[in-house]
């Protein structure tokens, strides 16, 4: 449609209301600001973002808090109360050991938080690195790593995690390592073909002949572009990191007991779960609602990042 | 990829061989690699712990222990083109018999998911993107964004303990009632077919009581991405040119949406559905574990769990080659089928 | 066809009165159309103006092809006796094709790209005919030769991306044709085709819509064009009609805006050093808005 103009009129009716958001940047700074104002603007008019976002705050702050807010030990056993159904003293029943569930789930996102932060802060930037001097430098390097990434790509991730975890053994450190190692691989392919398409651009042009570097043009023309889709990317791979390790924990290849992993909570209370329903109900209900405040908040942010999505 | 550019067809297929046998090849070194850093001595596992010296290390020269690393490897590529996947110590029988007696199960079960998942996701996907930010859209996006954020055991589990325990509308778990077990001959091993084609409508019914709740929360997992596919696509054609002359024709909203944006993403949605289809062997490795359904991925797991590494690794290769099969295959689906990429 | 009366030679074939069009978006609203009014016999009429003055979105209005979110009024808008205002989408569908039609800009885009050529033409005419698949290829293949396209059994099978921009604007003429609309919207029809073709192109659309008696909407940005072309010309303004002049008295216009644009075209017999930078004055809003 080539006609949607603005005219004078209209512009005055919106300067009224954002004066400061829609007047031009008077320097680098006031842009950046702008930007973030604006996205954060579109950000919280969408309300299913907001809610995803508003639940990983609130998975942050239950397990910086967890001590306070479980009720119970979440190890204390007591037979004497196994498998009791959700009452006032325990919100979500307990467990074969009497266990209070309502406090292992509370504890239980610390596991979960650990584990996403740390296989977050590895994948990412690895994943970026490799893709961007990949893409950026090409030939026989860039092959290698393409095929790589292939082949990679072409296991559903569970499997090919498993084969790692058959390797390493089972347990958290060793779950995350091995969820890391099959996750750079998405990150590193977006980052590639991002950092391809800049290569090419003018401004990488102008930069090299001016003289810069190629790891100045990668570390300050490329990586910053490529910045906006890995951080979706990554922020979508949260929600399928929390399903992987809660698979992971379900086999018994995770978190090892008495840990509250969600996971393998939902694999112990199995036997039990025909008679006591809420032995498996709740850890797989948290799962589900972390995993999808994972999911609304990538989509959001990708409303917000990468406007091609609209 | 920068092989040395070939004019015109010659040069893509050759391309397109070459690029396929290196990831072959890689397959092959990572599963080989894995093998090799595997806490497991393989040979102990061959000849039982109470085998003698000689025993031992006859079999260890046999299986070319003793000889340097690439050599080794050359002897697995052997293997793995004759088929000699070693014995698999949970059956004891040879793995490609195994492989060869789960799979129909799985298969069975993750084509009746597909064609649910494909079903109803690919038709959901064309209304979403129709009734773009419309209450059905809303709908329709919680409804998938829930399919990607569920974990599908835990999935299978509430619905066993719906509709089987509470409700008994379904059988449980296998693949059919136990007094039914062996009633048919094997012959596709797909149970469906197999009791059809034996007119057994008894063993039928109780095998469709069986596979009908794991293939719905498999197909519920598929149905969520394909939906999501299915609407990102057509957004992108129903913002064409075309769109609008089709429209200015005359045409009904139905020939619109039908005939000119969705005849344009069939393709592509074909190679999706069939990528689909290899990744449901990741949800099937749960679901198979949840409804003790005797097929590759409760295979796969057991190995793991039960330390048949050996057995596990053959698993993965299989999944690898399954994968980049299709991915080949849907390749040439473009080719074929794309009035643009064709002749 | 009892749904639209039959239209006579001598009252226009399209009234519009007082046309606004507003596009509402999540914090404001845009007016992309403000207050547009004219008429179309059987003519050559132009609608000239820059890129965003509102002159593609009259013509998509008219169709009601525009997007959900616009918001379309007027007073009077009207084919023939049929108000296109209260029209019901199943309505329309009788209308587009049939009786007003549109050639878009680009072929390229607006060619289905895996249907083959002969099938989308053949499409526009089974549509509104009750016509078989055989005789809609018979018909399909008349259409194609009165496009002036060699060999159209040929052509016929061909897809979209196996022509040149020049015949895929003759397919979309014949498409849009085919099933012998009173009216015929031609958006830009020839800006995204080689200067060569161009000409070409209007001389097919010039004889068919002569020889058929067609009313033309011409929607150009091209002075030029439109003065040899068309019978008479509306110049647009930021969503609102400057100027409408006969193509004949086109350097007599009255408006500033208009003469700005007329100024600041080159011109072979006034050679001048510098072209004039068209000049906006905000102020013309302004005087239109008291007008309405």
């Amino acid at each position: 449609m080539t006609s949607q103009i603005t005219t004078a009129e209209d512009l005055q009716e919106q300067k009224k209301k954002k004066s400061f958001l829609l007047r031009t940047a008077r320097s680098p700074r006031e842009a950046l600001l702008q930007r973030v104002a604006l996205g954060f603007l579109e950000f919280t008019s969408n309300k299913l973002a907001l809610i995803g976002a508003l639940i990983v705050i609130g998975l942050i702050i239950v397990a910086i808090f967890a001590p306070t807010i479980a009720p119970f030990d979440p190890n204390e056993q007591n037979l004497s109360i196994a498998l009791q159904a959700p009452s006032s003293a325990h919100w979500f029943g307990t467990d074969e050991y009497g266990r209070d569930i309502f406090s292992r789930i509370v504890f239980g996102s610390r596991i979960t938080l650990y584990i996403v932060t740390l296989v977050t802060v590895t994948v990412g930037p690895i994943g970026l690195a490799i893709g961007a001097f990949s893409g950026y430098y090409g030939g026989i390097v860039d092959v290698i790593v393409m095929r790589i990434t292939d082949l990679f790509l072409s296991f559903p991730s569970l499997i090919l995690t498993l084969a790692f975890v058959a390797v390493l053994g089972p347990g958290l450190e060793q779950a995350v390592l091995a969820i890391a190692l099959t996750g750079w691989p998405q990150i590193a392919r977006l980052a590639r073909v991002e950092a391809l398409t800049i290569r090419k651009t003018d401004y990488v042009a102008a930069s090299q002949l001016q003289g810069a570097s190629d790891s100045r043009i990668i570390f300050r023309d490329i990586i910053p572009m490529c910045l906006p889709s890995v951080v979706i990317r990554v922020t979508l791979n949260m929600a399928s990191i929390i399903l992987t390790a809660a698979g992971l924990g379900f086999l018994g290849l995770g978190a090892q007991p008495p840990a509250p992993e969600w996971g393998a909570m939902t694999s112990t209370g199995r036997q039990y779960m025909l008679d006591s329903w809420w032995v498996v109900t709740y850890p797989g209900l948290a799962i589900m609602v972390v995993s999808l405040a994972f999911n609304l908040f990538g989509d959001g942010l990708r409303d917000v990042l990468d406007p091609r999505s609209n | 990829m920068k092989i040395p550019s070939m004019p015109g067809r010659v040069g893509g297929v050759i391309r397109f061989v070459v690029t396929t046998i290196i990831t072959l090849l890689l397959l092959a070194t990572l599963t080989f690699f894995l093998g090799q850093v595997m806490p497991v001595d393989p040979v102990a596992h061959l000849v039982g712990p109470d085998a003698d010296y000689e025993t031992y290390h006859a079999t260890y020269l046999r299986l070319g222990l003793d000889q340097p690393i690439w050599v080794q490897f050359k002897l697995y590529l052997g293997r793995i083109l004759t088929g000699d996947f070693g014995t698999a110590f949970l059956t004891g029988n040879s793995v490609r018999a195994d492989v060869i007696r789960v799979f129909p199960a799985t298969i069975e079960l993750g084509t009746l998911a597909v064609i649910i998942g494909a079903g109803l996701g690919i038709p959901l996907g064309v209304l979403a993107a129709v009734r773009r930010n419309r209450l059905s859209d809303h709908i329709i996006r919680v409804l998938t964004l829930l399919g990607h954020s569920v974990p599908i055991f835990w999935l299978g589990m509430m619905s066993l303990l719906l509709f089987y325990s509470h409700l008994h509308w379904v059988g449980g778990s296998g693949r059919v009632d136990i007094f039914y077990e062996g009633m048919v001959p094997t012959r596709t091993g797909l149970l469906l077919i197999d009791s059809v084609m034996e007119g057994d409508w008894e063993v039928f019914e109780s095998a469709v009581r069986h596979i009908i709740l794991p293939a719905a929360v498999l197909g519920y997992a598929s149905m969520a991405s394909l939906c999501r596919m299915t609407r990102s696509f057509m957004l992108e054609q129903l913002g064409q040119e075309y769109i609008i002359a089709a429209r200015v024709k005359g045409l009904s909203n139905w020939r619109v949406i039908w005939g000119h944006a969705f005849r344009n993403i069939r393709v592509q949605l074909l190679t999706i559905v069939a990528l689909t289809y290899a990744a449901m062997l990741e949800g099937a490795l749960l679901i198979e574990t949840i409804f003790s359904w005797p097929g590759f991925g409760q295979y796969l797991t057991h190995n793991l769990l039960m330390g048949d590494l050996n057995a596990m690794m053959v698993c993965v290769l299989l999944v690898g080659l399954i994968f980049i099969t299709l991915n080949i295959i849907t390749d040439l689906f473009y080719k074929v089928f794309d009035p643009r990429t064709a002749r | 066809m009892s749904l639209i009366p039959e239209v006579t030679d001598h009252s226009p074939l399209i009234e519009v009165e007082n046309l606004w069009v507003r596009y509402k978006m999540r914090h404001l609203t845009m007016n992309a159309v403000r207050g547009v009014s004219f008429h179309l016999g059987r003519e050559k009429l132009a609608i000239v103006g820059e890129s965003g003055s509102g002159k593609s979105t009259v013509g998509r209005a008219l169709l009601q092809l525009l997007s959900d979110n616009a918001d379309v009024t007027a007073d009077v808008m009207r084919f023939g006796d049929f108000d296109l205002r209260t029209a019901s989408e199943k309505q329309m569908q009788k209308i587009r094709g049939a009786h007003i039609s549109m050639i878009l800009q680009d072929p390229k885009y607006s060619l289905n790209p895996v249907i083959t050529v002969g099938e989308q033409i053949a499409e526009a005419y089974r549509v509104h005919t009750r016509a078989s698949r055989k005789e809609a290829k018979a018909r399909t293949i008349e259409m194609i030769k009165a496009v002036q396209i060699r060999n159209p059994e040929r052509v016929y099978d061909l897809y979209p991306h196996q022509v040149s921009g020049g015949m895929g604007q003759r397919i979309m003429i014949a498409m849009m044709l085919i099933a012998e609309p009173d009216i015929i919207i031609a958006d830009e029809p020839t800006s995204a085709l080689d200067v060569t073709v161009r000409l070409q192109i209007l001389a097919i659309l010039d004889d068919l819509v002569q020889d058929r008696g067609i009313g033309l909407m011409f929607i150009s940005h091209d002075l030029n064009l439109v003065r040899s072309f068309c019978d008479r010309v509306i110049i647009m303004y930021g969503g609102q009609i400057v100027e409408t002049i006969a193509a004949k008295d086109l350097d007599k216009v009255q408006h500033p805006y208009s003469q700005g644009l007329l100024n600041s075209l080159p011109s072979l017999e006034h050679q001048r050093e510098f072209l004039p930078v068209l000049d906006r004055d905000p102020a013309w809003m302004q005087q239109m808005e008291v007008r309405k």
